[in-house]
């Protein structure tokens, strides 16, 4: 239970974080203590004449039920249910503890069940009233998968219930059992478990056979779902580009230029990856560069990307860089494909565009010539790097980006 | 060396007849087959030196042809997949299971004739994303330090660096100052460790393939 964040002033029943009414956990929230302490305090509290009982039933009365803070949600499992439960039937059994050292005596014959009862009848509320656990979304896994955790969640869920159910039961034979009139209840218990035991038999197939047939409905729903959605991907992109290039057949260069806009984006998909240039990660922008300048200049850039990380001003700086050097490549290179091979580490970043054109002597490209000197090299000295250009004639030409981490 | 016979496996006729019309000026062409069973058959009958392999086809796809080869014949052929797709479940599946190199189908005929010669010859083929893919598995620590299989040597990774920046051989052997045989031992040796390594994200991709190994 972490209180890291500010407390917020104003004191608040922190119903999310709580165990029972959230006093404690409200009370710890407002004035930055852990929880326990504040739990810890309202037992011995308790145990020492009641007083910590009657402060926090008068706390749950009082102080107004308040959201936890926005960001943390805690979810509901099993294990919160238990503790509910346990904390109420705790809570119960200091009360009567407290009542019976004032003088005020009870039989065990009622002690005991009350407590059971409290902890069960806890139990089973909080199950069926509980919120329903929030569920990943469907589109990572399969039907069949889905189907499968869904079900042992539910299994879990009866478990839980039946644990109460159990509870409760007991509770009530211990009461039967101390006052004396368990006899009579067991004729009656048997006649119950017969009836239960015949209307079973004859049910049992049919209720199996429902919850089978409900099974695999569901599963087939949720494959129909996934494949009209991947039908309806298709036909935006796949099928439109397809009739595109039928009606362009005459133009080689465009119907290549389209082949490879499309095989691009259909990658990006069947990958899970956020299509190019709608993602913040250097190798999203560096596809997206490579796919400009595919479109631009019709030359294939094959762009391959090692330990990817997310983009800064900096690192923009280096894709930015990278275009440049990407396009020179489609320009100058003779119309041999590019390609561009970045890996970022912890240490620095590195990014290599290379063409094997004819190639340049690098000494020999006059002054004035802006392109490589100052969207490149000078674009990434600002920014705390450096590049390289390594050309010799008939051997291409590699650019290299190079960013150290500070 | 005399030219090694190809067979052509591909669920796809017209990208079978395609790379046949490629590849019949430059090699001989040994058949083509359809399927995991038309496969198996040619294998049998026409004992090619390497096979062309297609990652995806029904029935098991090219893994499976790889592993039913192996125990069809003491000396199976040589395996190149040539596929599609570039996802590394792909990649890593098929080069675990027993193939020596992987191109993707953008290749050109004259690219596409080298590879397939020097898988003949014993070498690996990388493609520049393969290269990629093997960087990425094994940029992490190594989980067993004591296993050389589980890490690449700095040389290691400097051939591959160079294959992901689009060298040749050739040319990395220039740059690096080695001889082209240093550069195919390196190379070789990468893809035993790509086939025998139990790093984590290798069995991880190919066990999204199915394959266990």
């Amino acid at each position: 239970m972490t209180t890291s964040d500010a407390s917020t002033g104003v004191l608040r029943r922190d119903r999310q974080e709580g165990w029972i009414g959230g006093v404690a956990a409200g009370i710890a929230r407002r004035f930055g203590v852990d929880a326990s302490l504040v739990r810890l305090a309202f037992v011995v509290a308790t145990a020492a004449g009641g007083v910590g009982l009657a402060a926090y039933l008068l706390g749950w009365l009082v102080i107004p039920a308040g959201d936890s803070r926005p960001t943390r949600v805690r979810i509901r499992t099993g294990r919160a249910a238990v503790e509910v439960a346990l904390g109420t039937a705790f809570l119960l059994l200091a009360v009567l503890l407290t009542f019976r050292a004032l003088g005020i005596w009870f039989s065990d014959a009622i002690v005991w069940p009350l407590v059971l009862i409290a902890g069960g009848g806890a139990l089973i509320w909080r199950q069926s009233m509980g919120e329903r656990e929030p569920r990943p979304a469907p589109a990572e896994r399969t039907p069949e998968e889905i189907v499968r955790t869904e079900s042992r969640r539910a299994v879990l869920a009866i478990s839980r219930t039946g644990l109460g159910i159990a509870l409760v039961v007991a509770a009530g034979i211990v009461f039967l059992q101390a006052t004396g009139a368990l006899g009579a209840a067991r004729d009656v218990l048997f006649a119950v478990i017969a009836a239960v035991v015949v209307l079973g038999v004859i049910f049992a197939p049919w209720i199996v056979r429902l919850v089978r047939s409900l099974t695999e409905e569901r599963a087939a729903r949720i494959r129909s779902q996934e494949r009209a959605e991947v039908a309806a991907h298709l036909h935006d992109s796949v099928l439109q580009t397809l009739a595109m290039m039928q009606r362009r057949a005459g133009d080689p260069a465009e119907v290549a230029a389209l082949a490879r806009r499309q095989e691009r984006e259909l990658r990006a998909w069947l990958s899970d990856r956020p299509a190019p240039g709608k993602s913040g990660t250097l190798a999203g922008a560096l596809e997206a560069a490579a796919a400009d300048v595919e479109e631009q200049h019709g030359v294939p850039v094959e762009v391959v990307v090692v330990g990817d990380r997310d983009l800064d001003a900096a690192h923009e700086a280096v894709v930015a860089a990278a275009r440049e050097a990407m396009t020179n490549a489609a320009k100058f290179g003779g119309g041999s494909p590019v390609d561009v091979y970045a890996e970022s580490s912890d240490a620095r970043t590195q990014v290599f565009v290379r063409d094997r054109g004819p190639g340049f002597d690098p000494d020999a490209v006059p002054a004035d010539r802006r392109g490589v000197r100052e969207s490149i090299v000078g674009r990434m000295e600002r920014h705390g790097g450096r590049a390289r250009v390594t050309s010799g004639t008939g051997h291409g030409t590699e650019v290299e980006l190079v960013l150290e981490r500070s | 060396m005399s030219e090694p016979r190809v067979l052509i496996v591909d669920d796809h006729q017209l990208f079978r007849a395609g790379v046949r019309a490629e590849l019949e000026p430059l090699l001989e062409i040994a058949g083509e087959a359809g399927g995991v069973e038309d496969a198996l058959d040619a294998i049998e009958r026409e004992n090619p030196d390497v096979v062309l392999l297609d990652v995806h086809m029904p029935d098991g796809g090219g893994v499976e042809v790889i592993r039913r080869a192996a125990t069809l014949s003491e000396a199976p052929p040589c395996f190149l997949a040539l596929s599609v797709s570039d996802a590394a479940e792909d990649v890593i599946a098929i080069i675990r299971a027993g193939a020596r190199g992987y191109v993707t189908k953008s290749i050109s005929g004259d690219e596409l004739a080298e590879a397939v010669r020097r898988v003949h010859e014993g070498d690996a083929v990388f493609s520049p994303r393969l290269a990629g893919f093997v960087l990425d598995a094994f940029a992490g620590p190594a989980p067993q330090p004591e296993t050389e299989l589980d890490a690449l040597t700095v040389r290691e990774r400097e051939v591959l660096q160079h294959i992901a920046r689009g060298y040749m051989y050739k040319e990395i052997a220039l740059r690096l100052d080695i001889s082209p045989k240093t550069v195919e031992a390196h190379v070789s040796s990468v893809l035993r460790k790509l086939q025998l390594s139990s790093r984590h994200e290798l069995t991880r991709w190919a066990a999204e393939r199915g394959l266990d190994l």
